[in-house]
């Protein structure tokens, strides 16, 4: 690359920099404060003292949290809910794409099912007419109300389709050729060479549904069987603390109702942090279909 | 003579019809004994989209009855479109679209602008490192669900926190961005294109990276300016997706974002932040009014299929871009 070295550029190359700095300190100080709050003692919390740093640095909220049987039990539900979730999608997804991208085959209806696929999982008839099939079927208060509903993820399936594409089809004629099924080829064949799509889909899969609460609030009434989200959402929506035990109980003379709230975001967020390397990998293969929000 | 040679020709193909069929039949009695498999693999699929996707549709109905909870949909009197007349002569329905439609165009405008903006400056930079490190912190918050981002949020913008507590210590009146009609709808607007921006970059980034360095060399030696290079070179060399995301951007003109305005709003704030999904949720599961969020969740769900519809159909035209 070329640079120009005079004055006028280098200023503007400052510019940039400090501009996009402060962009990325905005994205990050916001919750800098969540965690200092989190450990912070109870005086300063009160007082509002607490700013990006945590004041009489103590872990008592964390204690109380991981002692909480609702805090533990919503938070192996949506372990639960992400492995389980993970798993089915997958291999919905890829057994779905697999007779969807072999064109070189004639499949007639192939067609028809992919513009059924297409509009049923465009077209919504709405929230009410959705939860009163749910009712009738069984699905209010069952755990697989979070796992069966979005399974078939439209873009997902149309990544696999477009990846399967790409796969030499002489590949399967080889193995058919030797007597293998189409089981086979799919298993054996194709997605040992499909890993980096299905890296992709498994991890979106899993940062969406470590993510989802709607569907835990509207489906599930019995509180004790709400994914972590869902429970997070009572606490910041009600903004009623449940925590009047803890408050100023003799073992945890430092834990605040928001040091607890605050606490509380940040282990719901650990486990985004964790995969967060593993997902920029990925960044750009999820990314040119799923513009669509939907 | 023309008249007579199509004619034959039609009865010909008229008398080979039969034989067509019975061909494509045994076509298919081929493929189906060769790739059966297929077909039984796009079973769970059929059954998922058969019970979640088409068997609500039944549920439609409800908005053609006055329902009755304890009878069900069977035992509900028919009452025709009176309900979409309840609906459609209310001036709340009316607020709510035009609530929906301001934020989530003002999401979509502000949000693609924000995105190139900082895709271009991102670009600007030839130290790596640095351009890794704010691409990682500004892409973060996009994986944080709404509840955690809506949390902070309500954390760092009440009245007592720390951006008004630095307001007030200017001297200046607290900002109710929570609480003030007029300025919550900006709140939502800003919030998501900060929470979004740095993810939203990312496809532009990757049409950049695609640019060919020796254009921007070969410029230089001509003695192009940094302005030149970005008029010249950089900006046509995202036109293509900028145009892409504008067609696509289209199917989310009824897309407000339920899930943050459901974490952020309040009663105070109904008049300018509620949208047509926070109402349906109200007043259809909450306030048990069937009829009504039915009816409105079924014009969100039609206009909104035929915005998706139509955004495919001009990204196909005008950005050569197909899902299938």
């Amino acid at each position: 690359m070329v640079e120009d070295r005079t004055l006028a550029n280098r200023i503007v190359d400052i510019v940039i920099w400090v501009v996009l700095g402060l962009l990325a300190l905005s994205c990050i100080l916001p919750f800098f404060h969540v965690v200092a709050v989190s450990l912070s003692g109870r005086a300063a919390v009160s007082a509002k003292l607490v700013g990006l740093l945590p004041v009489n640095m103590n872990f008592d909220n964390y204690a109380y949290i991981l002692g909480n049987n609702q805090f533990l039990g919503s938070f192996g539900i949506s372990v639960a809910r992400v492995v389980v979730g993970v798993v089915v999608t997958l291999l919905l997804v890829v057994i779905t794409a697999y007779p969807l991208s072999l064109d070189r085959i004639h499949m007639p209806g192939r067609l028809a099912f992919k513009i059924f696929m297409l509009v049923m999982l465009l077209f919504s008839g709405g929230l009410i007419p959705t939860f009163l099939a749910y009712r009738s079927l069984g699905l209010l208060n069952n755990f697989l109300v979070l796992i069966l509903p979005p399974a078939l993820n439209v873009f997902y399936t149309i990544i696999m389709i477009n990846f399967f594409r790409g796969i030499p089809y002489e590949l399967a004629e080889a193995a058919w050729l030797d007597g293998a099924s189409h089981i086979d080829v799919l298993f054996r064949v194709y997605l040992p060479i499909s890993l980096p799509a299905m890296a992709t889909i498994a991890l979106f899969t899993a940062v969406s549904h470590w993510n989802s609460w709607f569907d835990g609030i509207v489906y599930i009434s019995n509180i004790d069987q709400w994914p972590l989200q869902s429970f997070l959402y009572s606490l910041v929506s009600t903004r009623r603390i449940e925590w009047q035990s803890a408050s100023g109980s003799l073992d945890f003379q430092n834990a605040t109702p928001e040091g607890l709230s605050a606490a509380l975001i940040v282990v719901a967020a650990v486990p985004i942090l964790m995969i967060y390397p593993f997902l920029q990998r990925y960044f750009v293969t999820g990314l040119t279909l799923g513009s669509v929000k939907q | 003579m023309i008249d007579n040679t199509s004619i034959s020709a039609q009865r010909q193909l008229e008398s080979e019809t039969p034989q067509i069929i019975s061909r494509q039949k045994r076509a298919f009695r081929d493929v189906w004994k060769q790739h059966w498999m297929l077909y039984v693999m796009l079973i769970p699929a059929v059954i998922l989209l058969v019970l979640f996707q088409l068997y609500p549709l039944w549920g439609i109905s409800i908005a053609f009855v006055k329902y009755n909870p304890f009878r069900g949909l069977a035992g509900s009197e028919f009452v025709g479109l009176q309900n979409f007349i309840d609906v459609f002569t209310r001036p709340q329905t009316f607020e709510i679209i035009r609530n929906t439609l301001y934020i989530a165009i003002g999401k979509i405008i502000v949000g693609q602008f924000t995105a190139v903006i900082f895709a271009l400056l991102v670009h600007e930079v030839r130290f790596r490192p640095y351009q890794r490190l704010v691409q990682t912190l500004t892409t973060l918050p996009h994986f944080l669900s709404w509840i955690i981002v809506g949390a902070v949020l309500i954390t760092v913008l009440s009245g007592a926190g720390p951006i008004n507590s630095f307001v007030k210590a200017l001297g200046l009146p607290e900002i109710g961005f929570l609480r003030d009609k007029a300025i919550f709808p900006w709140t939502l607007i800003l919030s998501d294109v900060w929470k979004g921006f740095g993810f939203g970059a990312i496809i532009y980034l990757a049409a950049l990276t695609q640019i060919n360095p020796e254009l921007y060399e070969a410029a230089a030696v001509d003695g192009a300016g940094r302005w030149a290079r970005l008029r010249h070179i950089t900006l046509p060399g995202i036109a293509g997706i900028i145009v892409l995301m504008a067609c696509l951007s289209l199917g989310n003109v009824l897309n407000a974002g339920f899930e943050q305005v459901l974490v952020l709003y309040n009663p105070v704030v109904y008049a300018t932040g509620d949208i047509i999904d926070t109402y349906v949720y109200r007043v259809g599961l909450v306030g048990s009014n069937y009829e009504i969020a039915t009816v409105v969740g079924l014009f969100r769900g039609v206009v909104g299929f035929i915005l998706i519809v139509l955004s495919y159909w001009l990204a196909d035209r005008y950005a050569n871009y197909r899902i299938f």
